[in-house]
């Protein structure tokens, strides 16, 4: 059971070797963590994932292999993660790619997987792992956003499309699970350091996967719907969105 | 006679509304409806609700059946037979009159009978009268393997195992009580304004026995000398009142609450700043001393009853309300709480002496101490700060008050509450395939 403050005890977090979804973890270990089950694609990085998470003191973590991209097996992979598991209070859906959007202009099928793993795939899941907490009469799903989706940019508007497609689609499938005992959380990251975003030239708004954690386990307490993070991020993306578009577009080439 | 009503699936929640899950809701009107509500759970198990005033997730079952005892309403014209629906608030209006009290009220009268038995209540009174369940003399508990009459005499285990036993052991139906004559529905009160919790404790260790009634309240704003600061109330039953008086008690219990704040009060509308304004107000209010003032039995027991909702004021994300008690000679233990907690402060806090334990394998009460403290749920790094809590009153044999809960690990339960192993065996006695269970027992593990 997820606790007052929203601290569950057993977690799926499917995409769960990356540094945020680790982040998260180990901000919730300690608080009543129990049991985690890290799904994802590489063996490797789930069993760095799964030594970083006991070190932070769950005894409890189990690695499950599952690709998000193929979107016609992930309610088969719910189905499995639920028989083994038994119950989980929290789900976590962190997989991502970021994907290249000028590799896609040059070549439109690069695109694919970019929709696939950020769209297609996660809203399968969340579908199909919202019928079970729905039979279990609570729970919470957390899907990692970003503040990508609130505006298309030229630099990533590939990428921004899909996770405003999955951001809009949590939104709506929350409204549908009102009054069920299920939440979904949506978190919106600014830019963060990770190895997804190595190289790149830095935002403003920039963050990190532990300040994501603190605010992802500061907003379950609060019981938001949307958390932002950092959080002034709220207020800066309300510009953002009312811009007129040739100011839009100068913010765009100053930050090229 | 209204039919009963297929299950509903509702979300229900805990009184400090941190704590929400959907549940299967019956409402049975019988004995055997309770009893048909159980053997029609499903693999999620079943627990029983009464008024909701649990805090935290103890009347709570997600995706199982949970049933409502609201219905289960009767009462006898003796006034000593209880629906486990019935409020303490009818069973009082039915009782005053013929002069005649519950001798244990807890801090609202809107709880049941079921839910005051399966939390082992207190009053302001527990440093002389002892819990709720001193006065319950037998009661009906559906379970599993079908109606059991459960008393000390012919039931003693399961009687130890039931009061304050969270309803994971079965379903109370109805319960025979004990009542104490009074005179009148007023007491006789004693106030004391005291300015640090040294002297507080002081004054209560001296002079409580000489009170039927004691519980302080505490300014948790106030910090460094004025630590611990408070106004402490204590009482005993009035006697020979003028009929006027009299008379104007009796009907006081028929009125239900008078106010009640919307349930659009956003997170975090009531700020610290304010409450710490009317903590001081609140204090510098109260007289420094006074004696032997006439106060009716709602406002001395029930204060907070006259507002309905009151939880809604934290806001859409709700509040915990953290109680512990701790062992004579852990006095540390409440001032070292009351000094961490200055930094995200509590709202209302209220300080009492407990006597012994009762039977209760579960029950709360221990000799010593006890603390409670409201906090919004939102209050930056509370979760960590509780934990830390939990350890020092466990270290010192201390325990936190289940029905309160909200929060805790799995972890401490154990060193809490000694007895839980006896009790998992009388539960498992009764109830062998764990149908009876709730969120709270799936968060604290207890009966695994």
């Amino acid at each position: 059971m997820e606790n007052a403050f929203g601290i569950p005890q057993s977690v799926l977090a499917i995409g769960g070797a990356s540094e945020i979804a680790v982040a998260v973890l180990k901000a919730m270990a300690g608080k009543g963590l129990e049991r985690v089950v890290l799904a994802g694609r590489s063996r490797e990085s789930l069993a760095s994932a799964e030594a970083q998470i006991r070190d932070s003191g769950v005894a409890d973590v189990e690695t499950m292999e599952w690709d998000v991209a193929d979107g016609r097996r992930q309610e088969s992979l719910v189905d499995a993660a639920f028989v083994a598991g038994g119950e989980f209070d929290l789900v976590l859906l962190s997989a991502g790619v970021l994907g290249s959007t000028s590799a896609a202009e040059a070549e439109p099928n690069e695109a694919i997987a970019v929709m696939e793993t950020n769209y297609v795939g996660p809203a399968v899941v969340s579908l199909a792992v919202s019928q079970r907490l729905k039979a279990q009469g609570h729970g919470v799903i957390v899907l990692l956003s970003s503040v990508a989706a609130v505006r298309p940019r030229r630099a990533n508007y590939v990428y921004g499309s899909s996770k405003a497609g999955i951001d809009f689609f949590c939104r709506g499938l929350a409204e549908s699970l009102a009054g069920t005992g299920v939440r979904i959380v949506v978190v919106r990251p600014g830019f963060v350091h990770t190895k997804m975003t190595a190289g790149m030239p830095e935002a403003p708004f920039s963050t990190t996967a532990d300040d994501v954690a603190r605010e992802v386990i500061r907003g379950l307490a609060r019981k938001d719907a949307v958390i932002w993070t950092p959080s002034i991020l709220r207020w800066v993306s309300l510009v953002m969105r009312h811009l007129p578009l040739w100011l839009w577009r100068k913010v765009q080439e100053r930050e090229s | 006679m209204q039919p009963e009503e297929a299950p509903a699936t509702v979300l229900l929640a805990g009184w400090g509304r941190a704590t929400r899950t959907a549940a299967d809701l019956v409402e049975p009107l019988t004995a055997s409806g309770v009893e048909a509500a159980i053997s029609d759970s499903g693999l999620r198990g079943v627990v029983a609700r009464g008024m909701g005033r649990s805090y935290g997730d103890a009347a709570l079952n997600a995706g199982g059946t949970v049933i409502s005892t609201l219905r289960l309403d009767s009462l006898s014209d003796g006034g000593v037979v209880a629906g486990a629906g019935v409020s303490l608030r009818r069973l009082l209006a039915h009782l005053i009159p013929r002069g005649t009290t519950l001798p244990v009220l807890p801090g609202t009268a809107e709880v049941s009978v079921g839910g005051a038995i399966a939390a082992d209540v207190h009053g302001k009174n527990h440093h002389v009268d002892g819990a709720f369940s001193e006065y319950v003399e037998s009661f009906r508990l559906a379970t599993p393997g079908g109606m059991i009459n459960v008393s000390r005499e012919r039931e003693p285990q399961l009687f130890n195992a039931t009061v304050g036993g969270m309803g994971l052991t079965g379903a109370i139906v109805d319960a025979t009580l004990k009542t104490e004559a009074i005179s009148s529905p007023f007491v006789s009160m004693d106030t004391d304004r005291v300015g640090d919790l040294e002297s507080l404790m002081t004054l209560m260790s001296e002079g409580d026995e000489r009170y039927k009634f004691s519980v302080a309240w505490i300014d948790c704003f106030a910090r460094a000398a004025s630590l611990g600061r408070g106004v402490l109330q204590r009482a005993n039953y009035a006697s020979e009142l003028p009929e006027a008086t009299l008379a104007r008690g009796e009907s006081q219990f028929e009125r239900g609450p008078r106010l009640a704040p919307p349930d659009l009060v956003p997170t975090g509308a009531l700020r610290p700043i304010a409450v710490s304004a009317f903590n001081e107000f609140r204090y510098r209010r109260s007289p420094s001393r006074e004696r032997e003032k006439l106060e009716a039995f709602p406002a001395f027991f029930h204060p907070l009853d006259v507002v309905a909702d009151w939880n809604r004021l934290y806001g859409r994300a709700g509040f915990v309300q953290y109680q512990f008690v701790v062992p004579y000679g852990a006095e540390d233990v409440v001032r070292r709480v009351l000094d961490e907690q200055v930094r995200s402060p509590s709202y209302l806090a209220v300080l009492k002496q407990m006597g012994p334990s009762s039977g209760g394998m579960l029950s709360f009460p221990i000799e010593g101490w006890t603390l409670a403290l409201d906090f919004p749920v939102a209050y930056e790094g509370l979760g960590e700060m509780l934990d830390r809590f939990d350890q020092w009153v466990a270290e010192v044999g201390g325990r936190v008050y289940l029905a309160k809960d909200s929060r805790m690990s799995s972890g401490l339960v154990e060193a809490m509450y000694p007895r839980l192993s006896e009790w998992r065996e009388v539960a498992g006695g009764v109830d062998p395939e764990g149908v009876f269970r709730s969120d709270l027992s799936r968060r604290l593990r207890i009966k695994e």
